[in-house]
């Protein structure tokens, strides 16, 4: 497996403490001052060039929040988060609207490059097969620079943009379907950021259209101090399929940075959304200084007959990640799916899963989780699979598999089973394992280094919901899981 | 070419001693059996030469082609050609065997400061051992050593010896758990691997497994020592007589 090869080389080019993607670009940004109150969130709506709606919306959502408490039930500890110590608006100063990829400051497709995107169109032309095409929706901090493949995409009716964009260009599309699977007072998180959100991507597929390409949004958390609120939506007309990859870096920081996103996913009869999550942010030192907060909201609305939502997500990075991509099976025969991986290492906490709400009949979901804690970190499984009274014949399938590498990380499971129907069947299966000595011992007797035994088992335990990643993003996968794994042995 | 000497050597974690000095040559091109009852120190002594960390080597030193194996990494051994096949092959979920394979051959490649395989070098290679061995295509898809039969374990653990053309080959009881067909398979792979640059240590209970691999010395081991040394003969002395007269020999 040459990809494992090229992952332990990797690793040693770096240590522990030369977070990979821990460079800082330097641009000048254009900044609302800190802290949150109404004034900010008019600031942000007036930058946006916002319908009045959408204002009182987000006033509306912070009035709301103003009276909230936060959640205190996830398995993760941090001090105390101060939301008026944090910048909820910043945007690269050269920002504004560029036409075309010539207009975009060279420093920020640079940041780009060392990330790895392919941000230049011809590249993407000349390098990788039609049927393998990513348009990628960039976000720098707050606000999206650049769209490629629009054109293309415009042919075939689908809107790929930013939801700023969306908001100028299709209010009556946001107005619609906003906030209507994750609403305004959803919980803490959801809420804060339905006042304050800055950017995030906009997809509508029409009536029977197959996305003729991947799409994708990498997400950039720049500027020191600057909270990040996306803000996705995603709406599969009819018959439409659209598979969507998100990806996440953010350079090192000592301080840590709060990041609380929302993502509502909306599936009609017979359409289907694949959504793909690779999040690698910054975990925080060896001594567990810094890293981001990630406290997000995705939940998807199978709302129409037949319809399927799938989540799959490779989770590394993050000090604290608080995340349960969801599934409402509200039509009949509707399905949902969640594959994860998420890999603690160092001070790393996650409380993570799923929630599978059966409402429809007929419908089915199946939840793969795997868990892989090392150093000291602590990683929880946190899943909720209901039946309602009309779901008859709701089927769940769930596994939860857990690999626990060191004698001082923590693996938790935690689910919760709610059936109101006779007629519903669900499955939950639970392992925990560790990596034993003798199999260390055999993969270094055939001539692989701790590094790389390690990465080839984990790679072996994770295999299942690596097959469920798109091609690309596989590879990558796997490399960001034995970077992440890096030093836990030995 | 292999030189044991005084090899001392006990469980580190309660410090029972097992090897209590083992002097051994083994020159290039010699097949060397090991035999002896349960519990005469056979096994450990393998996985000494490959550098598990349970046991402590408390006196003696192992030389290899004139270095001390001892100051070497389980995977640093590997790589500088010394080969255990497994008694009991463990198993790696969810990694196909072919995988394995590829990642084991180019870690040792590496090591050494070669190029890695392409994958259609790499295929070949495969598929001329594995059919030799009655490996089929379906099996290298499997998962390594999950759910396969105690055959196909140790016909496994051979093509990864061919594969990676070891130059010190200790085979653990390759014969436990094989019928006679597959110990015929499993022994013509050894064979079509002995050669002049190429020792083997073969550890074995029965004499069962020298008829088809017949070896140039046998020695007989009994409380961690060295007691009787002698030729292929031997072994039919043993295999009619059992150990007992060594075993109070020893005593």
């Amino acid at each position: 497996m040459p990809a494992v090869q090229e992952t332990i080389d990797r690793v040693r080019s770096i240590d522990v403490d030369q977070y990979k993607y821990g460079f800082i670009t330097d641009i000048e940004s254009d900044k609302a001052p800190k802290g949150l109150n109404e004034d900010i969130i008019r600031f942000i709506s007036a930058k946006k060039e916002e319908p009045e709606w959408m204002l009182e919306w987000r006033l509306e959502a912070y009035r709301r929040w103003l009276t909230m408490t936060e959640p205190t039930w996830a398995r993760v500890e941090y001090p105390k988060i101060d939301f008026n110590d944090i910048y909820y608006y910043s945007a690269p100063k050269s920002a504004p609207g560029p036409k075309s990829l010539d207009e975009v400051d060279p420093e920020l497709l640079a940041t780009y490059e060392k990330l790895g995107i392919p941000l230049r169109e011809q590249e993407i032309l000349a390098g990788v097969e039609p049927k393998n095409r990513v348009a990628v929706d960039a976000v720098f901090d707050s606000v999206s620079v650049v769209t490629t493949f629009k054109e293309e995409l415009k042919k075939a009716g689908v809107i790929f943009c930013s939801i700023s964009e969306a908001l100028r260009e299709h209010p009556e599309l946001v107005k619609k379907y906003l906030g209507s699977v994750v609403p305004v007072t959803d919980n803490f998180y959801a809420t804060l950021n339905s006042a304050v959100f800055t950017d995030g991507s906009f997809v509508y597929v029409p009536e029977g259209v197959r996305c003729p390409m991947e799409l994708s949004t990498y997400f950039r958390i720049n500027e020191k101090n600057t909270g990040q609120f996306e803000r996705t939506l995603i709406i599969a007309e009819k018959g439409a399929y659209v598979s969507y990859l998100e990806g996440c870096t953010a350079p090192q920081r000592d301080e840590n940075q709060l990041h609380a996103a929302v993502v509502e996913l909306i599936a009609l009869d017979d359409a289907e959304i694949k959504y793909s999550t690779v999040q690698n942010w910054f975990p925080g030192d060896k001594e567990g200084k810094g890293g981001i907060y990630n406290f997000v909201t995705k939940r998807g609305d199978c709302r129409g007959k037949n319809s399927k939502i799938s989540w799959t997500q490779v989770e590394t990075g993050s000090a604290i990640t608080w995340k349960y991509p969801s599934c409402i099976l509200r039509g009949d025969n509707s399905r949902g799916e969640f594959y994860s991986i998420a890999v603690s290492n160092g001070y790393q906490q996650i409380d993570s899963g799923t929630k599978m709400i059966h409402l429809g009949k007929n419908t089915s979901s199946r939840i793969i989780s795997k868990g892989i804690s090392a150093g000291k970190s602590q990683n929880t499984y946190r899943g909720l699979v209901s039946a309602h009274r009309k779901a008859s014949n709701a089927r769940n399938f769930t596994q939860c598999d857990s690999l626990l590498i060191g004698q001082d990380c923590g693996a938790h499971t935690v689910p919760y089973i709610e059936s109101k129907n006779a007629t519903a069947v669900f499955e939950h299966e639970a392992t925990t394992s560790k990596i034993s000595d003798d199999q260390m011992f055999y993969c270094q007797q055939r001539g692989l280094s701790d590094e790389e035994a390690v990465a080839l088992i984990v790679n072996g335990f994770v295999k299942d919901v690596i097959q469920q990643l798109p091609m690309e993003f596989a590879v990558e996968a796997q490399k960001l899981i034995s970077i992440s794994l890096e030093g836990s042995v030995g | 070419m292999l030189e044991i000497k005084n090899l001392h050597a006990r469980i580190a974690e309660d410090g029972t001693e097992i090897l209590r000095g083992i002097d051994l040559v083994v020159k290039p091109g010699e097949v060397h059996a090991i035999m002896g009852p349960n519990g005469s120190g056979k096994s450990t002594l393998s996985y000494i030469l490959a550098g598990k960390d349970d046991y402590e080597v408390t006196e003696g030193d192992i030389v290899y082609n004139g270095q001390s194996l001892l100051e070497l990494a389980p995977d640093e051994r590997a790589a500088a050609g010394v080969f255990l096949a497994f008694q009991y092959p463990i198993e790696i979920p969810g990694v196909a065997t072919m995988t394995f394979l590829k990642t084991a051959l180019n870690a040792q490649r590496k090591a050494r400061g070669e190029e890695e395989l392409s994958t259609p070098e790499f295929m070949k290679r495969v598929k001329d051992k594995a059919g030799e061995l009655q490996i089929t295509m379906d099996m290298l898809k499997r998962p390594l050593n999950v759910g396969f039969s105690g055959g196909e374990k140790k016909r496994a653990e051979i093509l990864q010896m061919a594969l990676l053309q070891p130059s010190l080959c200790v085979l653990d009881e390759t014969d436990s758990g094989l019928d006679i067909d597959a110990l015929k398979v499993v022994s013509d792979g050894v064979n079509r691997l002995r050669g002049p640059d190429r020792s083997f240590v073969v550890i074995t209970h029965y004499q069962r497994l020298l008829d088809h691999i017949v070896p140039d010395v046998v020695h007989v081991l009994s409380k961690g020592r060295i007691v009787k040394t002698g030729g292929p003969e031997l072994a039919l002395e043993l295999e009619k007589n059992g150990y007992a007269d060594f075993v109070d020999a020893a005593a």
